[in-house]
């Protein structure tokens, strides 16, 4: 047994005590094992399956617990009460909900592409439940601490649309398809800013792994790098389809997008990736940015972990709430002219704080963000007011003008025969009621 | 090389969540951008207008709540309005000031349930469309206490209405003025000045003001072009000629123009309440069964009357052969007529931009379909 793998220990704990024989082992004071010696394989079998068990399980509870608390949370938004009938405070709704999605006809439409349309519910679950592997939960509870984490994270969420593709083209449904090409230009749009946003952070603690970057933050990166936490927040936000850019399953134009003509389980498998990522986003900002698992000490790592990625999940519920959605126009703009910008301003700033301080200590830290908060301050207002909307020159109509006189009893005939305008609803009246 | 492309053809309703009720299009995309629009609807029609001529003119006012039911106090006054210059009646003064009351309360909770709706076609996910609603409701709670319903009003009749108001109505409609205020205050430091609200309705689906008169349309629509015509100071009915009130124009005739007007409108409703409150008098709110008889039979010949309602000039053709009846009766339906340029709004615009655009029309199902 590697010893990369003993210094987990969450691993540690369950293989140990299954195969107590092997010499790292009984180094950390574990006596014989469970297993008979030799069996070293079947306990590094059980305990893999135990681990993937406790992660799948864990987020799937985890999901359970945000889909009551996201229902709970816009009801005190919306000053309504939210699901309150089952179990105390309602929190078995979703329990409710769950076994309802299960049990209702599963429905596949006639043009569908049955191999892929099938496919397409596995393959979005199974990226949001990997992404879980790398994060670490608390002191030594993680499935891996890859030495490149921030760059598989960046690789298995970009899988995402690839089944939202699938699931459309499968479908064999227009509105479908419409969504998912709202949802590939999303992805190409925002992955480049979400991925130079982490780029100051990687600088910062000299590694990609999330175990590392944890240990580098003296104080949580979203002081030293507020620029980064902005930028990357908001491409989290894109990439997973959450206001104000959920223009895939925008309700109010797509009905619901890509998963329109999904029904039962399959329906419930996309619902349930879509809450995993929101939680595995949660996780990776609390984790990159808010110092992961590290807090006070009386409070246990894993207490702290969890604090932080309900706080993140907070804001992200939040401006779901609050805000109406932006026009894919102007979210590519958003992308292309707003955050790419800053993300290279942040990058330019901490290579340069970098140069100074190499190896930065606590204090050197606060230094770097004493000058980086200036920056980001500066650098968002200067954008938003090139990005922004300019007001009306003139709101209210000149009283003085000939063709629509303010206050006077008639409106002039020759304004109301202007020929060129006629023209137009001519077309209108003209054109054929076509068959129906 | 070049990638062939075509356009792609979508149908969009009638069962679909912003389509305010049971309206469908054919829209069809050249990617994001809308190449052709072709509107389909006859979804809800009940044929109001032919069960009219089987109905008594008191009988009516039922059939009239149900056509724009956002709006019934303003479709009973339009009606009463029209019978009332039929058979030649004379109001009695306290009814006519309850009416325009009900009325004004009524505009408010249009406009709202516009707002409402046109932040929820923006995808802001209910939560402005509750704050409007929850107002609106308190508005209701009024007209319960008016009439006993809250939805289809019937509260009016020829002469007044039907009813005077209880005591406790009156420090009731003091304190939901002053929460109407509260409420839109609320909404516009929310809505107004918010960047995504501004950039998504700016600027989107602008007509001139030249085509808005040739097409007929009227209403918040024609005054966010700039244009000033509102029937209330053009043409008083009622005792609006007694009343001083603000008329908002706005110039850009674009989306936001057309919300905004909404907006400051309804705070003009609160104006004229307060002056209607002011002007009340005592006395009966309509004429006794002498004069105005529970079966009105009006004399041969026909009236058009129009007033201003929520979403334009909404107007009632009444015929009368002279019997208990009318022959034939036909509603301006200011819905319908305001949806005849979505294809000039539309196209060329953005699908993101379709259904706002369709929210700041404004339109009821109810009453285009009849």
């Amino acid at each position: 047994m590697g010893q990369a793998f003993l210094d987990n220990s969450l691993w540690r704990n369950i293989y140990c005590v299954l195969a107590g024989d092997s010499a790292s082992c009984t180094a950390r004071d574990y006596s014989s094992g469970l297993l008979p010696g030799g069996m070293e394989w079947l306990a590094f079998l059980l305990t893999a399956a135990v681990i993937i068990g406790l992660v799948v399980n864990g987020v799937l509870g985890g999901v359970i617990v945000l889909i009551w608390g996201e229902r709970r949370l816009f009801g005190r938004f919306q000053s309504r009460t939210g699901p309150n009938r089952w179990g105390p405070f309602g929190m078995l709704t979703s329990v409710a909900d769950a076994i309802k999605t299960m049990f209702k006809e599963d429905l596949v439409p006639a043009e569908a592409d049955r191999i892929l349309f099938n496919l397409a519910p596995v393959m979005i679950a199974a990226p949001a439940l990997i992404v879980f592997s790398v994060i670490p939960f608390g002191v030594g509870t993680y499935v891996a601490d890859l030495n490149v984490g921030v760059l598989f994270i960046m690789a298995v969420t970009s899988l995402t649309t690839l089944s939202v593709l699938t699931a459309a083209w499968s479908s064999a449904n227009r509105i479908a398809i419409l969504s998912a090409l709202r949802s590939v230009a999303l992805l190409i749009s925002y992955e480049i800013p979400m991925a130079l946003a982490l780029v100051g952070v990687v600088m910062l603690a000299g590694s990609m792994s999330l175990g590392d970057i944890i240990a580098a933050q003296g104080i949580p990166y979203i002081l030293v790098q507020p620029l980064g936490f902005f930028v990357f927040f908001l491409a989290a936000l894109a990439e997973m389809a959450r206001a104000p850019f959920d223009l895939t399953e925008a309700e109010s134009e797509l009905a619901a997008g890509y998963l329109n003509d999904y029904a039962s389980m399959k329906f419930g498998l996309f619902f349930l990736a879509e809450f995993m990522a929101e939680i595995s986003t949660a996780a990776i900002v609390a984790t990159l940015f808010l110092g992961g698992w590290k807090g006070f000490d009386p409070i246990p790592s894993h207490f702290w972990f969890g604090a932080k990625v309900i706080a993140v999940l907070f804001v992200i519920i939040w401006f779901r709430m609050t805000l109406p959605r932006l026009r894919i126009d102007q979210v590519l703009k958003f992308a292309w002219k707003g955050l790419f910008e800053l993300t290279m301003i942040n990058i330019v700033v901490t290579a340069i704080l970098i140069a100074i301080w190499p190896q930065p200590t606590t204090a050197q830290l606060w230094a770097m963000a004493a000058i980086n908060w200036p920056v980001a301050i500066i650098s968002i207002y200067i954008v938003s007011k090139l990005l922004g909307t300019s007001p009306y020159e003139q709101t209210q109509p000149d009283p003085n003008s000939p063709i629509y006189p303010v206050g006077s009893e008639s409106i002039p005939a020759s304004s109301v025969l202007g020929a060129a305008s006629i023209s137009s609803v001519g077309a209108q009246s003209a054109r054929s009621e076509g068959g129906d | 090389m070049a990638i062939k492309t075509q356009p792609v053809t979508v149908n969009l309703g009638p069962q679909h969540p912003s389509t305010h009720g049971v309206f469908r299009m054919r829209v069809m995309f050249d990617g994001e951008e809308i190449v052709d629009v072709e509107p389909v609807f006859g979804y809800l029609h009940r044929g109001s207008e032919k069960l009219a001529e089987e109905r008594t003119y008191t009988q009516i006012i039922t059939l009239t709540d149900r056509m724009d039911y956002v709006s019934s106090m303003l479709n009973n006054q339009a009606y009463i309005l029209a019978v009332e210059k039929l058979a030649g009646i004379e109001p009695s003064p306290r009814g006519v000031w309850l009416r325009m009351i009900a009325a004004e309360l009524q505009r408010i909770a249009s406009h709202l349930v516009a707002t409402g709706f046109l932040l929820q076609d923006l995808g802001a996910l209910g939560t402005p469309l509750i704050y409007a609603m929850r107002e609106r409701e308190n508005i209701l709670d009024l007209f319960e206490m008016l009439c006993g319903a809250r939805i289809t009003n019937s509260y009016l009749r020829p002469g007044g209405v039907f009813m005077d108001a209880p005591a406790e109505f009156w420090p009731a409609l003091d304190r939901e003025l002053d929460d109407i205020v509260h409420t839109i205050d609320e909404l516009e430091t929310y809505l107004s000045g918010n960047e995504i609200v501004f950039s998504r309705t700016k600027g989107t689906a602008v007509l001139p003001p030249e085509l808005l008169i040739n097409a007929s349309i009227t209403g918040p629509m024609l005054r966010a072009s700039g244009v000033d015509w509102d029937l209330r100071h053009r043409a008083p009915y009622d005792y609006y000629d007694r009343i001083t009130f603000e008329r908002k124009l706005h110039t850009a005739s674009d989306n936001y123009a057309r919300y905004w007007v909404r907006i400051q409108e309804a705070r003009e409703s609160v104006n004229i309440i307060r002056q209607c409150i002011e002007q009340i008098e005592p006395g009966r709110v309509r004429p006794s069964f002498d004069d105005v008889p529970r079966l009105v039979r009006p004399p041969e010949g026909d009236a058009y009357v129009a007033i201003e309602g929520s979403k334009g000039e909404l107007g009632f053709y009444l015929v009368s052969d002279g019997s208990i009846a009318p022959y034939r009766m036909h509603v301006r339906a200011s819905s319908l007529i305001n949806l005849t340029l979505l294809r000039d709004m539309l196209i060329g615009g953005q699908f993101g931009d379709l259904f706002v655009t369709f929210g700041s029309v404004d339109l009821n199902m109810g009453e285009v379909d009849r």
